[in-house]
């Protein structure tokens, strides 16, 4: 059945395929680019080079393009809480919160108003349907899959968002892309948070809207003061770099910052791994209920990590089958049964 | 197929069938490049010269002081730093100025002056701000956004007396297919029009500087224009800025009222029939093609849309370079937060605008409004 349904075209090629591939479906197919970000950026996926070829292969697929200025909310529900995040000593991903806020919401709710059926993005990952439930499950390219920086969508978006590309492998993307002609088939991926550039990096772009203040490394064992960092705000749990001289010899890592104390515990390796995963705001994908405590599933902690076994814990937290690293709080956690995604949650 | 109802005149106009034909033969047969010697050239000259006096006739200055630019961006360039350039001081403008001319006061680390929620000038603040110390103000006639008219008479008269070395530049573009610009910018130093307000064509503009506003160029070469702004003329678009602006100031007085009536019935239309629209300025100071208003609880990037969908093509502040709707500076600068901001739509009429047009923007409007309200 034709729908109306409203492409978010970014400027990259998954989202160029995508429109196209509803086109040739016989949807009624309407592109729009976000503008969400009118500061410094290298990297960004709404540069205005990037509008230019959204722009320019909905003119090559005949349909119509608008774009859309929702920098305030982009202000005030990623890139704001971004900063808070860092200055209580958490590791945010500011693209999960801009999925959840911007391209599943704000986007969602404008093309509702706009009498759109749905809206399309070019994520690798599979939308499915049965027994009146919807269901998330990774893209066919494994290698490309994206099902993670959806883990938040619900029953409520998963009906109305349309996943053109999850069937297709990047490689078939590129060459649909270029079967088609269109401008963006051999675009390289836009890796890097939009709104952080390459040179100046996170430190410059947070040093700019919070005080970042030194901090001492404690050592876990003996809590001895062994260190210091230069800004505790920037330490991510798990990581090594800058903690080494904590120890003598050993490889050492942050296991956890306290941003309030301005503190950060290092350990070794041994101290890195735990059995269970604490989280927050849990949400679920596939069914309106908690996923029982005691289920097997296995968990995913970052955009390209390897899925875990676990079993689901109370509170949306999982308990690893055998030790993992700990996970910096404010990172998301996906959890799957095979390639299905069962809901998320924010690591505590 | 839809109709498209075209209420958007304050981006740009319809080029008009008789500016076309004028425009012609410059294209073709009279090719010539005016600062040439030979017969082709001396066609091209011609045309240019009888451009110049008919620009001048209509914007009340001496042939001499009209400089033909590329845009009226262009002309507000060389108005605001030409003058500075010549003569070192401050630059000051007004906070609903064109980004044309806003920009570069700003680029030359200028001052800008508040505006009353009405839009006029806060004539209180350019006192204050004047010194003689400045060298060029620059108020705009009318705004392109709200459509609100300028006193430029008692801007001048302050200017003349705090800065009396400054001189006064405006930016006419939006005003002249509604006002008499020869008598309203008649005691400024320098003013900028652009053709294709006004059913000319895109590309050409003029700047009218007096003999007293001596300029330094911002674009250097051939020294055409007497040296104050270099580049082959656009003999083709110039012809067509002088048709259009004979046609216009022909024309103005019963386009002005026969537009006015209809920018009226929209607005009270709007507001009768569309429950809590609010219309921007009072329209004794405002533009007759002019129709800005506010519907509370919507979106205008989102009734843009629809409305688009329906044909009817209306505004809403500017657009940045990637296409997106940006934060008006003008309505921040009237006390609009950026909630009201967001739901403020431009409609301008043009001389080409039918009772028709405006019912079919009626009927779009009342038909979107409540659906997004409840959306």
């Amino acid at each position: 059945m034709a729908e109306r349904v409203l492409v978010a075209m970014s400027g990259g090629v998954d989202s160029s395929v995508a429109a196209a591939l509803l086109v040739e479906a016989g949807h009624e197919v309407v592109g729009a680019t976000m503008k969400l970000w009118g500061g410094a950026s290298d990297s960004g996926c709404c540069s205005v080079a990037d509008v230019d070829d959204a722009r320019r292969v909905a003119q090559q697929l005949g349909i119509v393009h608008h774009v859309f200025n929702f920098g305030d909310d982009f202000e005030s529900h990623v890139v704001g809480p971004y900063v808070e995040d860092h200055a209580a000593g958490r590791t945010p991903n500011p693209c999960i919160e801009c999925n959840r806020h911007l391209k599943f919401d704000r986007f969602l709710r404008r093309a509702g108003q706009l009498g759109f059926d749905a809206v399309a993005t070019g994520h690798h990952a599979r939308v499915t349907s049965a027994a009146g439930r919807w269901q998330l499950r990774r893209g066919a390219d494994r290698a490309k899959d994206q099902s993670y920086v959806l883990s938040m969508l619900g029953q409520s978006e998963l009906s109305r968002v349309r996943l053109p590309v999850g069937e297709l492998t990047k490689a078939d993307v590129r060459e649909r892309a270029g079967a088609l002609g269109l401008r963006t088939a051999a675009k390289a991926e836009s890796q890097d948070v939009c709104f952080i550039t390459a040179t100046g990096g996170r430190e410059a772009f947070l040093g700019e809207r919070i005080e970042l203040r030194p901090g001492r490394v404690i050592d876990a064992a003996t809590g001895r003061e062994v260190g210091e960092v230069p800004a505790v705000e920037l330490v991510t749990v798990g990581q090594r770099r800058g903690i080494a001289g904590a120890g003598a010899g050993r490889r050492r890592y942050a296991i956890a910052v306290d941003a309030r104390t301005r503190t950060v515990l290092a350990g070794g390796e041994a101290d890195l791994l735990t059995d269970a995963l604490a989280v927050s705001d849990a949400g679920w994908s596939w069914t309106d209920e908690p996923v029982p405590a005691g289920t097997a599933v296995s968990a995913q902690v970052s955009a390209h990590g390897k899925p875990r076994s676990a079993v689901m814990d109370v509170g949306g937290g999982v308990r690893w089958q055998a030790p993992e690293n700990r996970v910096a709080p404010g990172q998301t956690v996906a959890v799957y049964a095979k390639d299905l995604v069962l809901g998320s949650a924010i690591a505590a | 197929m839809t109709v498209t109802v075209y209420l958007d005149h304050a981006a740009t106009t319809p080029l008009r069938a008789e500016v076309l034909d004028a425009m012609m033969p410059f294209f073709t047969t009279d090719f010539g490049n005016p600062s040439g010697s030979h017969a082709v050239s001396r066609a091209a000259r011609k045309a240019v010269d009888e451009s110049r006096d008919v620009v001048a006739e209509c914007l009340g200055c001496q042939p001499g002081e009209v400089i033909f630019t590329g845009t009226g961006t262009e002309a507000d360039n060389l108005a605001v730093t030409g003058s500075v350039a010549r003569r070192p001081g401050r630059a000051l403008c007004s906070a609903i100025e064109h980004h044309a001319v806003l920009h570069t006061v700003q680029a030359l680390r200028g001052s800008v002056v508040r505006v009353h929620s009405t839009g006029l000038v806060d004539l209180d603040a350019l006192t204050a701000a004047l010194s003689p110390e400045v060298s060029v103000m620059s108020v705009m006639l009318a705004n392109n956004e709200i459509g609100v008219v300028q006193p430029l008479d008692q801007v001048v008269a302050m200017v003349r007396e705090h800065a009396p070395g400054a001189v006064v530049h405006t930016d006419a573009v939006q005003a002249f297919p509604w006002l008499d610009v020869a008598v309203l910018a008649a005691g400024t130093d320098l003013i900028a029009v652009s053709a294709h307000k006004f059913g000319g064509p895109k590309g050409v503009g003029a700047l009218v500087a007096r003999a007293g506003a001596r300029l330094a160029p911002i674009l250097h070469g051939g020294g055409q224009e007497r040296d104050r702004r270099s580049g082959t003329h656009n003999v083709a678009g110039i012809v067509g800025m002088a048709a259009a602006m004979r046609l216009t100031v022909a024309e103005r007085d019963a386009t002005v009222a026969r537009v006015g009536g209809l920018r009226d019935r929209l607005a009270d239309t709007l507001q009768a029939s569309v429950p809590g629209t609010a219309e921007t300025g009072d329209r004794r100071h405002k533009v007759a093609g002019s129709c800005h208003v506010r519907f509370p609880g919507i979106e205008s990037e989102a009734l843009l849309v629809l409305l688009d969908d329906a044909g009817v093509c209306a505004s809403a502040g500017s657009a940045c370079a990637s296409g997106a709707m940006e934060p008006s500076h003008v309505l921040a600068a009237i006390g609009m937060d950026r909630d009201e901001a967001r739901s403020a739509v431009r409609f301008s009429l043009g001389s080409t605008t039918t009772s028709d047009d405006v019912d079919l923007a009626v009927k779009a409007v009342t038909g979107a409004v409540p659906y997004l309200r409840e959306a």
